[in-house]
């Protein structure tokens, strides 16, 4: 099954398997949008979103502590290290969702194309619809069906489409994420009918459709078996070619084989967490410049 | 179940189910037991309460029969007795109190779950609950005397500009008249009246029931629709509703089961009318409830039968519509958050 599956992707002719391909999608780009013109070049892979001493946190307690984090378009960013070391909170800052916590807070500035996204004025729902987030456990709207899943962002960003329009986009985003072969003959069922890393591709397809810069995803795949992980971690080295994408895991296999530049969290007894090493993953992995990356990564502890 | 085979003949060969023995700890069999208990004898109370009013309302059965529901007269001189203008009434001034409620309950549920403010959000929470604890007689004091003369007013609006619709309609009323002191009566003490002061007994309860389950819709749904860059109104069309749908209906019903028995505010307000109308804006109306406390103490014993009659009617009625809308919410996804 998996076998085909992967095939699949390959010699279906829409989709965007590798570098070259992609380039020829990403003129239509614009048109679908055609909310938020995009600051760089038409040409631009994702938005550039630079974290600049970002501290967290939740009432009086710490749990960040100055985070500064280039995440540059084109290119997946894992951010790795042990649980309670506060790389969910630095993913959730990066696109608002930390404020939702009552009584969070935070210092610093994240920074999407040079623009503050918390600076005054700026809405909280467009830096959101601009900057994606698929989370650890699949969560599509059970009350819509697969299609209604896809275009769900859509109508919560008041965007309107006609009705061949959305068709289009419904397939396009669907085969971005890896699931439309799947799906195809069944959009019309309800979203939790699909297994679980259908699910998730669900849910990244979701994301897509409003056609954000930048795709946070936390721990995608700790919930999925190493087939569907598979197939997560294939859209995502497609997806990096439109946007730009920083991925939570807890695994190092993963971090290793998806991603180019990589960030070490850390949170040592009684202090916030904050960023050890950052280097390109080969780096990182190869030669780690501080011992307790190298603990870390080699499983010596975590 | 039947072939328990000794220790040892192992069931290699034998592909039929074992027989497992299930080995309930005692603590275990005791709650059971006790719960069971309990859980029957609820089913009883209510057969035996179903009982007795059957048998009590014999003798009116024995003297009416079925026509006890064709007939809309409750004439004490010439024993002329029906059910029919109690239940129309009774299911008029319900469905213009949930009318009325259902509205309020689901904003007021919606702003304390997804718009208050933490802090806010308790008090909030203890003031509409403190709604629902106000005795039912106080609302019908309220009604009576603060809401009427206003209402009275709103009546005659309405029957201004939308009397052309038959039930808002006011025959022999003139809502232009410059006399309106005279005028004033033939608004008061009607269906809408009563079903504004059920409206505010009732809206806690709804609110309530609606509020539970608003507040459980999944976390991570909803962050997928803030995340997506949705706007609260976004998230609550999304997301909260489509989960909530059977709190709505669970709260409507319990509301309605309220409003449908609801006895001493209607009986404070109305007028009794034994007419079978369906105009809420006219003076008049009578409900099963009302009719009951109105006239318990003053009948002989066939009109005390058909009082009991009346009441089983009521029970029955109200037994059909709860069991319906259980029906409904048990369909849904989070039918199990609502007790009706």
């Amino acid at each position: 099954m998996h076998s085909n599956e992967s095939s699949g992707t390959a010699d279906d002719p829409s989709p965007a398997p590798a570098a070259g391909t992609a380039t020829a999608v990403l003129p239509e780009v614009p048109d679908v949008t055609a909310v938020q013109p995009k600051a760089e070049a038409p040409d631009a892979l994702g938005a550039k979103l630079e974290a600049d001493r970002v501290s967290a946190w939740f009432g009086d307690h710490k749990v960040l502590e100055r985070v500064s984090l280039t995440m540059e378009p084109g290119s997946v960013t894992a951010l790795i290290g042990p649980s309670g070391c506060g790389k969910s909170t630095f993913l959730r800052i990066l696109n608002r969702m930390h404020e939702l916590v009552p009584s969070a807070a935070l210092a610093g500035e994240v920074r999407l194309d040079g623009t503050d996204i918390y600076a005054p004025g700026q809405r909280v729902t467009e830096t959101r619809r601009r900057i994606g987030m698929v989370f650890q456990k699949p969560n599509p709207f059970p009350a819509m069906s697969i299609d209604e899943n896809v275009t769900a962002g859509l109508k919560l960003t008041g965007g309107r489409r006609r009705r061949d329009e959305r068709q289009e986009l419904v397939e396009r985003c669907l085969t971005k994420a890896g699931l439309w072969r799947e799906v195809k003959d069944r959009l019309s069922q309800p979203g939790s009918s699909l297994s679980g890393g259908q699910q998730q591709r669900l849910c990244i397809a979701r994301s897509l459709a409003v056609q954000p810069d930048v795709l946070l995803m936390d721990e995608p795949c700790s919930a999925l078996d190493p087939t569907s992980t598979r197939r997560i971690e294939e859209t995502i080295a497609e997806l990096r070619n439109e946007v730009t994408i920083v991925i939570v895991t807890h695994n190092m296999q993963q971090a290793a084989r998806v991603s180019q530049y990589c960030a070490f969290f850390l949170a040592e007894e009684g202090s916030p967490g904050s960023v050890v090493e950052q280097a390109d993953t080969e780096t990182m992995f190869g030669s780690p410049s501080d011992p307790r990356t190298s603990d870390y990564i080699h499983g010596r502890f975590g | 179940m039947t072939n328990a085979k000794p220790v040892g003949t192992a069931t290699v060969d034998v592909d039929t189910p074992r027989a497992i023995d299930p080995g309930l700890p005692v603590a275990d069999r005791v709650f059971r037991g006790g719960a069971r208990a309990v859980g029957l004898l609820v089913l009883a109370i209510m057969a035996s309460i179903g009982v007795f009013m059957f048998s009590e309302s014999g003798i009116a059965f024995d003297e009416f029969g079925w026509s006890f529901f064709t007939e809309h007269r409750w004439a004490l001189e010439t024993n002329q007795l029906g059910v029919l203008s109690l239940l129309v009434g009774t299911v008029t001034v319900a469905a213009v109190a949930i009318a009325i409620a259902v509205p309020f309950a689901l904003t007021t549920a919606l702003f304390i779950t997804e718009y208050a403010p933490l802090r806010a959000r308790r008090t909030l929470i203890a003031l509409v609950d403190l709604m629902a604890a106000v005795p039912s007689v106080v609302y019908g004091l309220v009604g009576l005397i603060l809401f009427q003369p206003y209402l009275a007013d709103i009546a005659r609006w309405i029957h201004d500009f939308f009397g052309w619709i038959a039930i808002l309609d006011v025959p022999g009323a003139d809502p232009d008249t410059t006399n309106w002191n005279n005028t004033a009566h033939q608004y008061t003490s009607s269906a809408f009246i009563a079903g504004v002061a059920v409206a505010l007994m009732v809206m806690p309860v709804c609110a309530a029931v609606m509020r539970e389950v608003f507040s459980q819709a999944p976390a991570g749904e909803r962050e997928a629709a803030l995340a997506l860059g949705g706007t609260r109104w976004g998230v609550i069309r999304s997301v909260v509703l489509p989960f909530g749908r059977s709190g709505i209906v669970g709260g409507t019903m319990l509301g309605l089961g309220r409003a449908l028995g609801e006895t001493i505010a209607i009986a404070l307000i109305i007028v009794p009318a034994f007419d079978v109308k369906l105009r809420i804006l006219e003076n008049g109306t009578i409900t099963i409830a009302s009719q009951i406390i109105l006239r318990f103490g003053e009948s002989s014993p066939l009109q005390l039968s058909a009082l009991m009659f009346a009441g089983l009617v009521l029970f029955v009625f109200t037994l059909i519509v709860n069991t319906i809308a259980a029906a409904v919410v048990s369909r849904s996804r989070s039918g199990a958050a609502t007790e009706i």
